[in-house]
């Protein structure tokens, strides 16, 4: 490889690795918050369902088990 | 200079690759010794003494739901074998001491809490999901661990382990 290639590799690649974390099983707090659930509002839960049934004719098929926690 | 260059990029790749491996073998498998607690400045109290005692280290936090399930089992766990010579350590990994607080209100114990505040010990024990724990011998090294709380199975298992390791 040439020295350029690393040269304007390196730059792109680095920011991205800095990005990602692994998040430790016991730093999940904030994921399991009951605001990080995408159906916390049941109200909100039941009018998309009606609209993705009247488009799709199909319902459900869609949760998550377990939630943000990730725990056991 | 373009060796130089090479032999840059390759030491930095391996860097990372040696940290890496570092943090993964940050774990405690069974049959090691468990690290001495006092190290870890862990909020709240300390049993006065674990020497010759099974313990329980329990990794929990108030966001985690399995944790509290786990609770009333581990408190049974306590009540039946504490005269034996079980002691069960509950080890907080909240961010927040109010969260843990508000939690344990709502939760009454007769086993130890203590507080993780800076997640020092968790990192050393290196669990794989909440809650996580280590049954540890009356020669302080670790006998059993858990991965998670699935009711009555885990308590089943708690049990016949604890059992094993006071006769």
């Amino acid at each position: 490889m040439s020295r350029w290639f690393w040269l304007l590799a390196l730059p792109a690649v680095l920011p991205v690795l800095t990005g990602c974390e692994n998040v430790k099983p016991w730093q999940r707090g904030t994921l399991a918050d009951y605001t990080m659930k995408q159906d916390r509002d049941p109200t909100w839960e039941a009018l998309n369902e009606h609209i993705w049934f009247s488009r799709e004719t199909a319902a459900g098929g869609k949760g998550v088990g377990g939630g943000g926690c990730g725990c056991n | 200079m373009h060796m130089r260059f090479n032999n840059i990029i390759r030491g930095s790749l391996l860097g990372l690759g040696l940290a890496a491996g570092t943090a993964a073998q940050a774990e405690i498998k069974v049959g090691d010794s468990f690290p001495a607690l006092p190290g870890y400045h862990l909020e709240g109290p300390l049993p006065a003494s674990l020497a010759g005692k099974v313990v329980i280290v329990d990794f929990w936090a108030s966001w985690c739901g399995p944790c509290g399930e786990s609770f009333p089992a581990m408190d049974e766990l306590q009540k039946k074998y504490g005269s034996q010579g079980l002691v069960i350590l509950a080890v907080n990994e909240d961010e927040n001491k109010a969260d843990m607080e508000a939690f344990l209100k709502s939760h009454a114990i007769s086993f130890t809490v203590v507080r993780d505040a800076k997640q020092s010990l968790v990192e050393v024990a290196g669990i794989g999901t909440m809650p996580g724990s280590f049954v540890l011998g009356r020669d302080g090294k670790v006998a059993f661990t858990h991965n998670g709380f699935h009711g009555s199975e885990t308590k089943k298992q708690y049990e016949q382990e604890i059992e094993a390791l006071l006769k």
